[in-house]
């Protein structure tokens, strides 16, 4: 009897706290904010800036490393060719 | 590159240079504030991943079952890519999420879910970077599933109850619920999903350099 009452307890405790971790309901449209009215309690440039500067940082990263391993491979099939031609 | 993809990265050029002053111009939304605004360049970033991915896995369907060798070069690209924008977005995201929600990341069924479908583009990458001969259909296979999952990814914050914003918020913004935010969005998206088509042309004429080395090089120790 005890132990029954003791596992429906933390059944109790576990599922109470489950449901207090629920989080809010999702969004399913955007509403534009009254002028006037207050929308900003942390500052959001900085993320807004550090989101739009590491799209252009991986951009340009990602085609940086795309021209290096471009010109290394024309180099490999330049002396390749070199290597390959019969000596004159 | 050839000369082709000059109008190409004409347009992606001009695209982006308009974008971000069109997203200046776009309205502040209510709960969120400014900080919304990554949206503009988030959910772009998402879809230009999606495209990728397409091309991957329409590229490793032809390479696992009509053994074309050719598709090698676009999956590679695909996977490539993908990685780059997801990349984007599982950064953005979090940068907004940190205002929204006041965390930088919440275990829940969205960002996990495309938390895993990033690490298994990753995956296919190393694979066949690192699988030795043969690895080509096994980095396909990868491929493969990796964009069997990305249905999953997109309609989960439909079928799971998420803190992320629904899948209805896009076609809701393009409809007008917030005027003036559908014409910076769709030249946005417009604009990452042409970049992600000229650096997938990039990486296949990559590929396809790569292939002819390594074709010499058989030749030549042959």
């Amino acid at each position: 009897m005890r132990k029954t009452l003791a596992a429906a307890a933390f059944a109790i405790l576990v599922a109470g706290s489950a449901s207090a971790r629920q989080p809010p309901a999702a969004q399913s449209e955007f509403v534009p904010a009254q002028p006037g009215a207050a929308t900003e309690q942390l500052p959001a440039a900085p993320l807004l800036i550090a989101a739009y500067a590491f799209v252009w940082i991986a951009t340009t990263g990602y085609v940086w490393t795309i021209a290096r391993r471009l010109n290394k491979v024309e180099d490999d099939l330049r002396a390749l060719e070199h290597k390959a031609r019969p000596p004159r | 590159m050839k000369k082709s993809a000059t109008p190409l990265i004409a347009i992606v050029a001009l695209l982006f240079a308009v974008a971000p002053y069109e997203i200046s111009q776009a309205p502040i939304e209510s709960t969120m504030g400014l900080v919304q605004k990554i949206f503009y360049f988030h959910v772009p970033s998402w879809m230009a991943m999606y495209t990728a991915i397409a091309v991957c896995g329409v590229a490793s369907a032809i390479l696992l079952f009509r053994n074309q060798k050719t598709a090698d070069a676009y999956a590679v690209a695909g996977a490539e890519v993908a990685v780059l924008f997801g990349l984007m977005g599982l950064v953005s995201g979090p940068l907004w999420g940190r205002k929204a929600w006041g965390v930088w990341w919440v275990w829940e069924p969205r960002l996990t879910s495309a938390l895993l479908m990033e690490l298994i583009f990753i995956a296919c990458l190393i694979v066949r970077k690192y699988g030795g001969p043969g690895s080509e259909k096994l980095a396909a296979a990868t491929g493969l599933f990796g964009a069997a999952t990305s249905p999953f990814v997109y309609k989960s914050v439909d079928i799971w109850r998420t803190q992320h914003p629904k899948t209805s918020v896009v076609p809701e913004l393009l409809k007008g619920s917030m005027p003036g935010s559908g014409l910076p969005f769709a030249l946005s998206a417009f604009a990452f999903v042409l970049l992600a088509i000229l650096l997938m042309n990039l990486r296949v004429i990559l590929a396809r350099r790569q292939a002819t080395l390594d074709d010499l090089y058989l030749e030549y120790d042959g």
